[in-house]
């Protein structure tokens, strides 16, 4: 039962890391637009990121 | 921006213009209706970055939007003809009305809640798991203490909103739903923190967790219909920009009808509506007054007659000198009017809280009795609080929550695909309700625009001067004339010196003998009660064209369909007798008031309200405003005056009144399905509680009939779609 030392750890750390993207994106404006983003990965022009 | 003129030594020496206000960067906003695709967005963004004047551009494909960063000086007329020569139809917005221009923050405020449930309901379930399948003594108690460390921080930052709403509740001595949630929330948490402390076999940190998670969903999809329907209304305000030309000294400036004061001077163009209130200091022309009063008869308007803000200029220019603006104009008097309407209005119960009041106390009561007959029968503290806790998580409304915003949901997305809009979340319920339909005639069940009537009473020679003359005006009467003649196969006769009086219609020469094409005054007709324009042709006696008002498609069908489902339709106008009955017969509704006063409309919805009719009234008027608030739900097109479409509760977003019996339809089916919902609930508490008032329930069991009740609402509802 030593593994369990290792494996809850790093389970809540995959979790914790899933969750501080997700923060990352909806504070960043990326649900802002759906389907214009989807579209701008067609286009060839550079785009960034959501203008704030 | 400002800082930048400093530097540049030419612009030091440029008087600065005191009168306009400095702003750091003026924000347009652009509607464009027509994009789709990425070419569209990088040629759309392609255009407008290459004005000079714009520093930055972005397109929105979801809002169908652009907003733009622009130097002061840069207007969306300017910009505009950029994009139509790209081949994109763009409207102006009025970014002062829209909010969605930041990214609103309580429904990212609410999805990250979501987000903080959902992850840690994941991680204690999957502990909580290898509980249920046989971890004991040491290692379930970590397990235990891991499942607390987790869901205490959770709790305490996701389950805020049902905190502050059960509080707020309880301060003024009230239940609502989120009593009970909260009280199921935390005696879950203390119950499985003492447990835990004593090494106890029961925990229920993850019931705890996904409770907090679906309902938190049910908010969120309740938010998110909600936004949806307050961006695309704010939308339909800021299309009208409120800006008006104000003559200063002879100059003509473009200013915000918020700046405008009593006694300016404005310039009204023919097609443009009045700002204010105040009267006609020059100009000759006609007045559209339809929004104000229902009547489809323009009015002659000269220097002196009082003119009021709403209604529309037709033929000539017009300078008024303003006499009431804001608050004080006949639009917003209207509002007192809306208010006694409203005063009067019972208060409608939804079926969420008619259900949360019969819901929380009993709720409380059996788990008060549970917690009170075990503690008398077991003698222990413990074994008693466990099973209250147990009964609480089991009853806990998950099921409930979920029920009506799931099924709002899928009707108004369905409702929206059809063109109409959804404003107020009771909508629906109330919709199912109607028994009779009240319409208003000009600019409901009629477009608003004229329609010839009497084309064949017309020799063809006479026709064809007729078409030449009223090709020489933009006045709705000549262009519904012209577009008559041209269908009929008419061609136009060549006229000399063609001049349009403003006011009165136009008149040409005709091989050397003059022609006239207008008020009935002005070329020797006779006025009567119908819509007619004359014509004159040399000496002739003057002959008449006669219009009627065009139906708008899709009210034979709405009107139809309502009398097939048995409900009374009632046609209450403000507009002539003639016009009413002619209209009333043409659409087979036997019931009909002609000439009737805004207070009128409000009193005969009000008297039907009080026989115990539930009225749905459909109208777009400023005199519609007091009768759309009386009625138990109303409806009004995107056409409608700003102040009708906030009055009523549904906006009909295209130019076709079919849907409206649909939508009648889908929300009896949508009560049906919440009706159903509630049922779905009820039989899964009916079959839950007696186990854990048993003390059988074992948190295994809590979450799968948590689990399984929730997701079958949901599936449920989605049969709507």
């Amino acid at each position: 039962m030593e593994v369990l030392a290792y494996l809850i750890p790093i389970s809540l750390l995959l979790g914790g890391v899933g969750l501080v993207a997700f923060i990352y994106t909806v504070r960043s404006n990326q649900y802002d637009d759906p389907d214009g983003d989807a579209q701008r990965i067609l286009s060839d022009e550079w785009d960034d990121k959501p203008k704030p | 921006m400002t800082t930048g003129t400093a530097v540049c030594p030419g612009c030091v020496a440029t008087p600065v213009d005191a009168a306009r206000p400095i702003l750091e960067d003026v924000q347009i906003a652009l509607s464009l209706p027509g994009i789709h695709c990425s070419a569209c967005i990088a040629s759309v963004e392609r255009a407008l970055n290459a004005h000079p004047g714009v520093e930055d551009a972005r397109v929105n494909l979801t809002l169908k939007r652009a907003m733009i960063k622009a130097a002061p000086d840069t207007r969306a007329t300017d910009l505009i003809p950029l994009l139509e020569q790209a081949g994109y139809e763009a409207h102006e917005l009025d970014p002062g009305a829209l909010s969605a221009t930041q990214s609103d923050k309580a429904g990212r405020d609410l999805l990250m809640r979501l987000a903080v449930a959902g992850f840690a309901s994941m991680n204690v379930m999957l502990l909580s798991v290898s509980v249920w399948s046989g971890a004991s003594d040491a290692t379930r108690d970590m397990f235990h203490w891991i499942s607390a460390a987790i869901a205490l921080p959770a709790i305490a930052f996701s389950a805020q909103p049902f905190f502050a709403n059960a509080w707020s509740a309880l301060r003024v001595r009230r239940l609502n739903m989120d009593v009970p949630i909260v009280l199921a929330i935390l005696l879950a948490l203390v119950t499985s923190l003492w447990e835990t402390a004593l090494s106890g076999e029961h925990a229920y940190f993850d019931a705890a967790l996904t409770l907090t998670f679906f309902l938190l969903a049910g908010r969120y999809l309740d938010y998110r219909t909600r936004a949806v329907a307050r961006s695309a209304a704010e939308e339909l305000t800021a299309l009208e920009v409120p800006r008006a030309i104000r003559v200063v000294d002879g100059v003509e400036q473009e200013v915000a009808v918020s700046e405008l004061k009593a006694g300016d001077l404005i310039l009204v163009r023919p097609g443009g509506r009045m700002p204010v209130d105040g009267d006609i200091v020059s100009g000759q022309s006609e007045l559209d007054r339809s929004l104000l009063t229902g009547e489809t008869l323009p009015v002659f308007a000269q220097q002196g007659l009082a003119v009021s803000s709403g209604e529309v200029n037709l033929t000539g220019p017009l300078t008024i000198r303003a006499t009431a603006v804001g608050e004080d104009t006949s639009l917003h008097r209207m509002a007192d009017l809306v208010a006694i309407a409203e005063s009067g209005r019972s208060r409608y119960t939804s079926l969420a809280d008619k259900a949360a009041k019969l819901y929380a106390p009993g709720v409380h009561i059996l788990s008060a009795l549970s917690f009170l007959g075990w503690y008398l029968y077991s003698g222990d503290l413990r074994t008693a609080l466990n099973i209250a806790a147990a009964v609480l998580i089991i009853t806990c409304p998950c099921a409930l929550g979920l029920a009506v915003p799931a099924v709002t949901t899928a009707a108004s997305g369905r409702l929206f695909r059809s063109g109409m809009l959804i404003k107020d979340a009771t909508a629906l319920e109330r919709l199912a309700e109607v028994d009779t339909v009240v319409f208003d005639k000009t600019g409901t069940l009629t477009s608003g625009t004229p329609e010839l009537t009497n084309l064949g009473e017309h020799t063809r020679a006479d026709l064809a001067v007729a078409l030449a003359l009223a090709e020489a005006s933009s006045h709705p009467l000549s262009v519904a004339l012209a577009q008559a003649a041209r269908d009929a196969g008419i061609k136009p006769v060549s006229l000399r010196d063609v001049a349009e009086v403003p006011g009165y219609g136009t008149e040409a020469i005709y091989r050397d003998q003059p022609v006239r094409l207008g008020r009935a005054a002005w070329v020797g007709g006779a006025d009567g009660d119908q819509t007619t324009a004359w014509l004159a042709i040399g000496s002739q006696a003057p002959t008449r064209f006669t219009f009627t008002d065009s139906l708008r498609p899709g009210a034979v069908e709405a009107v139809a369909g309502f009398r097939a489902a048995g409900k009374e339709v009632i046609l209450i106008s403000g507009d002539t007798e003639g016009a009413v009955r002619a209209l009333a017969e043409r659409l087979g509704i036997e019931n009909w008031t002609a000439q009737a006063l805004p207070q009128d409309k409000a009193a005969r919805v009000q008297a039907l309200g009080a026989r115990g009719c539930k009225v749905l009234m459909v109208g777009d008027g400023l005199n519609d405003t007091a009768a759309l608030t009386a009625a138990h739900v109303s409806i009004s097109p995107a056409s409608a005056l700003d102040a009708a479409r906030v009055a009523s509760d549904i906006v009909l977003l295209g130019n076709d009144l079919s849907p409206i019996a649909e939508a009648c339809d889908t929300a009896v089916k949508a009560t049906k399905r919440i009706r159903e919902n509630f049922r779905i609930a009820t039989v899964y508490n009916v079959i839950a509680v007696p186990l854990a008032v048993a003390g059988l329930a074992t948190p295994l069991i809590a979450a799968l009939a948590m689990s399984t009740s929730s997701i079958t609402v949901s599936l449920n509802a989605l049969r709507l779609r």
